[in-house]
């Protein structure tokens, strides 16, 4: 008890757990829209695209910066989609068969370029390798500084075009027909999805990035048929995931954050399948066995009357 | 000067190497309902998603009401194929039926008291107007298509465009959508609607398309739904149960016909 109370005081670590909030709320905010496009596992492409990119924005510039990682995770992902959708349109291999292929080919890359820097002799290097699974204690205060103001932005993106990120969810056809810029959307909410990995890449790592993508959004998809609801409760779910895996990893048992905060989204998501209301497993039962328990007596009725009828 | 509600000309369309719409030239006449019909794969749902910009067109123009369609969006109305999205989305009816405000809204905007009392009148013409709250999950293939329907009226158009509104609804929904279509173009309005039920042509259109890559024939119902031009349309895949009838055609599909003879009963 009394570590866990020193580990809340600890100015550093309220920084810490500040930051895998934002992660989480940020992540969960916009994996809502990429679940609901169908997209889930362009996230996974995505986080693993960002490593190569990292790396090359890491031995360009020699310095450790987020600004500089997500610039590099940025054009990364872009040539990662461009890539997928180059695939997809010339040959005759489908999406997720692309997505496969390019997912290995870039975290492939940023595997060498990583074990390359390592060995480097840089003594700047030491910490990136913690971006295969992340290590929330490697956060300094500016990188939360930094992260706050992409998640504030991230979030207030998502906010502002709600309505138009809804439209584009549910009816892409529709929406194009009453003009929005659909390509230019999409392109937009895969940015947005590359901010939130280069958010988490530090604190989660790009390995288990995409669950934190999208576990929180299945979760928040059991309790609720409405979208605004449904992108809070991802948000929240996905902010407590960060905050409890970090605090695991930050008691000192040096357990990394990312794997840690994956079990938190993972125990969420169990909790929701069983327990929620009207999707989750147990009313479903619930529900099965009062309709039969009605239908029994419906029947009994029936056939009770037309003995009586017989008698 | 007036203008036709949609004019195409020399459209031509293809998906990667093979074309699926060649060289269609044709002019809408106002305020009338039109179907386009004509044998799968013969490009109906193509040409009103080419029109509409949907989907790049190789060549060709396109104009709405005398420009072109990015300048006259809030004068179309747009109902795609009931299929084209996935049904459990978590939305309700009145939502999906406000998102037809949202060309008029532009951006950032929410959806006010406004749109969601006009979206409400939208679903009362529909007749589902008890199903607002309802998630569209728990709606039937015809009250999900009425959405659809409800959506389109509430993007407040002139000219509406149709990707087959009658498949897999029940007969009430197909006859309620019927009398709201006739009701459209009592108030003027021009409608386009891909059509697959030959039975039904004469009986709901104006005007009929013929298509099959090109344009077969594109006129009054009447003279232009005729035996012969069908059998043009759909080549050797038509039987025809009664040759001084027109309206007894029953389309065989991919099925028998692989010898490509026509029968006449």
């Amino acid at each position: 008890m009394s570590t866990a109370l020193y580990i809340w005081l600890d100015p550093n670590v309220q920084w810490i757990l500040f930051g895998s909030m934002l992660l989480g709320l940020s992540s969960g905010v916009i994996g809502s829209f990429a679940y609901l496009r169908k997209q889930s596992l362009m996230g996974d492409a995505l986080s693993h695209a960002a490593l190569p990119g990292v790396c090359i924005a890491f031995m360009l510039s020699g310095s450790k910066s987020i600004g500089l990682f997500l610039l590099g995770a940025a054009v990364a992902g872009v040539i990662a989609t461009f890539g997928i959708g180059f695939i997809t349109r010339n040959s005759r291999v489908k999406q997720d068969a692309a997505l496969a292929i390019v997912l290995t080919v870039f975290f492939g890359i940023g595997i060498v370029l990583l074990t390359r820097i390592q060995h480097s002799g840089n003594g700047n290097q030491s910490g990136l390798d913690k971006f295969l699974f992340g290590q929330a204690a490697s956060m300094m205060l500016s990188d939360v500084m930094i992260m706050a103001a992409i998640s504030l932005v991230l979030v207030t993106v998502c906010s502002l075009l709600f309505k138009e990120f809804k439209l584009l969810s549910f009816d892409p056809g529709f929406a194009r027909g009453i003009g929005y810029p659909v390509a230019f959307m999409d392109q937009l909410i895969m940015f947005l999805i590359v901010v939130a990995v280069v958010v988490g890449i530090q604190a989660v790592g790009v390995v288990l990035m995409s669950a934190l993508l999208i576990t929180p959004a299945v979760s928040a998809r059991y309790w609720t048929e409405k979208l605004g609801m449904m992108v809070v409760l991802a948000g929240l779910f996905g902010a407590l995931s960060g905050l409890i895996g970090t605090f695991i990893s930050a008691s000192g048992n040096n357990l990394p954050t990312g794997p840690l905060t994956v079990l938190v989204a993972t125990a969420v998501f169990a909790l929701s399948v069983a327990a929620a209301p009207r999707r989750g497993v147990i009313s479903k039962l619930l529900l099965r066995a009062s309709v039969r328990t009605q239908v029994r007596r419906e029947q009994a009725e029936v056939s009770g009357e037309r003995r009586n009828r017989a008698v | 000067m007036h203008k036709s509600p949609l004019s195409i000309h020399g459209l031509s369309v293809a998906y990667q190497k093979k074309p699926v719409l060649r060289d269609i030239t044709f002019e809408v006449p106002e305020g009338n309902l039109i179907g386009i019909v004509g044998p799968n794969g013969a490009g109906k749902s193509t040409l009103i998603k080419a029109a509409l910009g949907l989907i790049p067109r190789l060549h060709g123009e396109v104009t709405i009401y005398g420009k072109p369609y990015a300048k006259q969006r809030k004068l179309v109305g747009y109902v795609p194929q009931r299929e084209s999205v996935d049904w459990d989305f978590p939305t309700n009816a009145l939502d999906v039926v406000m998102m037809g405000r949202y060309g008029h809204l532009g951006w950032i905007k929410r959806p006010g008291s406004a749109e969601k009392k006009l979206a409400l009148e939208c679903l009362a013409k529909v007749g589902m107007a008890d199903y607002a709250g309802r998630q569209i999950s728990q709606l039937s293939g015809g009250q999900q298509q009425r959405i659809f329907l409800a959506r389109a009226l509430a993007q407040d158009a002139t000219l509406y465009v149709m990707d087959e509104p009658f498949v897999g609804v029940d007969a009430a929904t197909e006859k309620a959508i019927i009398t709201l279509l006739n009701e459209l173009k009592t108030q003027g309005k021009t409608v386009l609607v891909v059509h697959h039920d030959l039975a039904t042509v004469k009986e709901y259109f104006d005007w009929v398309m013929l298509l099959n890559v090109r344009l077969v024939a594109f006129g009054p119902t009447e003279p232009t739904f005729t035996a012969q031009k069908l059998q043009e349309t759909y080549g050797g895949r038509l039987t025809m149960l009664d040759r001084e009838s027109p309206s007894a055609l029953i389309v065989n599909g991919r099925s028998s016909d692989v010898d490509g003879s026509i029968h006449l009963a």
